[in-house]
């Protein structure tokens, strides 16, 4: 049910993101969902694909320093307040989510929302137990 | 103006005579008293004898920070403590602090250079000068006092900071010389125009000092103030300020050298330069009774000149110091070796030891930043943790060394690696 996020630190400089993404795309790898959260000295480039390992190593090889995290992956019902009611949730529990970001994925009436809990697991049970539906990393890697 | 024109105007060969006689008697007092330098005599098989000439100064061995540290705390006093009546230490932050000791006649002989720079400017007993030197362990607040009282000037210790309160007090009291950093100068005048105060200050000088700056800032605080800008220079090991002072020919700064002997060597080779050279300034101190010096290093780079200045006086005059002989930087007014920084860095789990050092002065003040690289390690996917890190990181550097600086995480390998003698300083200032 996890599912594993790559996240790169990228010092804030002309290029840097555009290296990584070349780095990625050189080694073929195709991403699924990503987002960047960013200071006035840093970002961070958080992002899925189909094969983590390989892109880890992809971008380590190429100096960059890179981390690999579990998130949680849960589909959304595409209308106003579908977010909203998946929080509610998660807020309910007493769950913090550090950080989501969301996609609209191809052939399906449904939005993808990645979610970085504080507690994975407690997550995990947590939105089950509400009937939500969480993706497995096959099911999104084939969007 | 001349506040001892016996003494800054003697014939050559008159000074250079009570030089070699003031130098014999340092070397027998230093031998005799300072357990330090009786050691590094006597295995150097040195006596008062040994000086024939001044040239035998040659002859003396150099002291060094380093030496200075080594007989901390009272190896390098020449008198019981019973003699000494103040205490001051050197600027630098973290390790053993370099000790000074001043008799009565210590502060006498600080008083009197100090006078005679504070009259270069042409402060008299009319005068209100506002000191702006931090008062305590720093020499800069205590020497322009003394040097105050003794000319018997109107003198406000304001000690350094508070600029708004320094500001009102200039205009209201109508200060008329000041005495501060150069940049802090820049700083009140950015601060008094923003306040628009600049009509109601009524400065006609300032000895400015203690750190490193340029004739473009000279410029610069001359027109802001419309005052007379002079160069004051000097360091805790020999006195604090008042080893030497540019008078308003600004061709050189003075140096009281029937009190501090001036030398200029090689940094490399330590062979003495001829004047006009530049190389390293050494300075010994030739009436000092606490803390005799021989031969310090400064490790300020400078050169000597000894041609005829119109003000009359027959002192020799040391150009503006350019740089350092060593790594050192000084920051708002310490001085701080990047080895410093590194020790505190590596004390913090999990950082590797590359950074570099970027010293810049926007709006006039000394700005640090620590560019560290960032490991695995301490990488995280949450801002919240790298800023939590950033953070321990800047408490951490000022708690250890004293320093305030900012600290930015860059990529690995981004920082250039060394290829022998690494560049960890990279000075923007425009010094």
């Amino acid at each position: 049910m996890k599912l594993k996020q790559i996240s790169v630190f990228l010092e804030n400089r002309k290029g840097r993101l555009t290296g990584a993404l070349e780095t990625l795309a050189k080694a073929k790898i195709n991403i699924r969902a990503l987002s960047i959260a960013d200071t006035s000295d840093f970002g961070i480039l958080r992002l899925i694909a189909p094969d983590p390992d390989a892109a880890r190593k992809a971008l380590e090889k190429a100096g960059f320093t890179v981390r690999e995290s579990d998130v949680i992956a849960v589909e959304v019902d595409d209308r106003p307040g579908g977010l909203a009611a998946i929080l509610r949730i998660l807020s309910d529990a007493d769950l913090n989510v550090e950080y989501l970001y969301a996609f609209i994925a191809k052939h399906t009436e449904k939005a993808i929302v990645i979610l970085r809990a504080e507690n994975t697991d407690a997550g995990i049970k947590t939105l089950k137990a509400a009937g939500i539906n969480i993706l497995k990393a096959d099911a999104l890697y084939k969007m | 103006m001349i506040w001892n024109r016996q003494a800054e105007c003697m014939p050559v060969r008159e000074l250079e005579s009570l030089q070699l006689q003031r130098l014999k008697e340092t070397v027998r007092l230093a031998g005799e008293n300072v357990p330090y330098y009786r050691k590094k005599f006597a295995e150097m098989k040195i006596k008062p004898s040994s000086i024939g000439s001044l040239k035998d100064i040659t002859k003396l061995p150099f002291t060094t920070k380093m030496d200075l540290r080594g007989g901390y705390p009272f190896g390098m006093f020449a008198v019981p403590q019973s003699e000494i009546v103040e205490i001051h230490t050197s600027s630098g932050t973290t390790g053993t602090p370099v000790v000074v000791g001043y008799t009565r006649s210590d502060i006498d002989l600080w008083s009197e250079v100090m006078a005679r720079c504070l009259t270069m400017a042409g402060t008299t007993e009319n005068d209100i000068i506002q000191n702006c030197y931090g008062y305590g362990l720093f020499t800069g607040g205590l020497g322009v006092h003394y040097g105050a009282q003794k000319i018997g000037a109107t003198l406000i210790p304001m000690s350094a900071g508070n600029t708004k309160r320094q500001l009102n007090i200039m205009c209201d009291l109508g200060t008329t010389r000041i005495t501060c950093t150069p940049s802090y100068a820049l700083y009140l005048a950015d601060c008094a125009q923003e306040a628009g105060l600049m009509k109601k200050i009524r400065l006609k000088s300032g000895c400015f000092g203690a750190e490193m700056w340029t004739e473009k800032m000279r410029e610069e605080i001359e027109t802001r103030f419309n005052l007379m800008a002079l160069n004051v220079y000097g360091l805790t090991e020999i006195i604090g300020p008042g080893v030497a002072n540019e008078c308003p020919h600004k061709n050189g700064l003075h140096v009281f050298e029937d009190h501090f002997y001036p030398e200029v060597i090689s940094p490399e080779t330590l062979e003495p330069l001829p004047d006009g050279e530049t190389g390293e300034l050494v300075l010994t101190t030739l009436t000092r009774a606490g803390t005799p010096m021989i031969r310090f290093r400064t490790r300020d780079i400078t050169s000597l000149h000894r041609e005829p200045c119109k003000c009359g006086r027959t002192l020799v005059r040391m150009a503006r110091i350019t740089g350092r002989s060593d790594d050192m930087i000084k920051i708002r007014g310490v001085l701080i070796f990047p080895s410093q920084i590194e020790k505190a860095l590596l004390e913090i789990k999990g950082i590797e030891p590359h950074y570099q050092i970027i010293v810049t002065r926007p709006q006039h003040l000394d700005e640090i930043e620590v560019q560290v690289e960032i490991s695995k390690k301490m990488f995280s996917d949450e801002i919240r943790h790298i800023e939590d890190l950033r953070k321990k990181i800047e408490t951490h550097i000022d708690k250890s060394i004293n320093l305030r600086v900012k600290v930015t995480l860059v990529e690995p390998k981004s920082l250039p690696r060394s290829e022998g003698k690494a560049m960890r300083v990279i000075d923007k200032r425009e010094i």
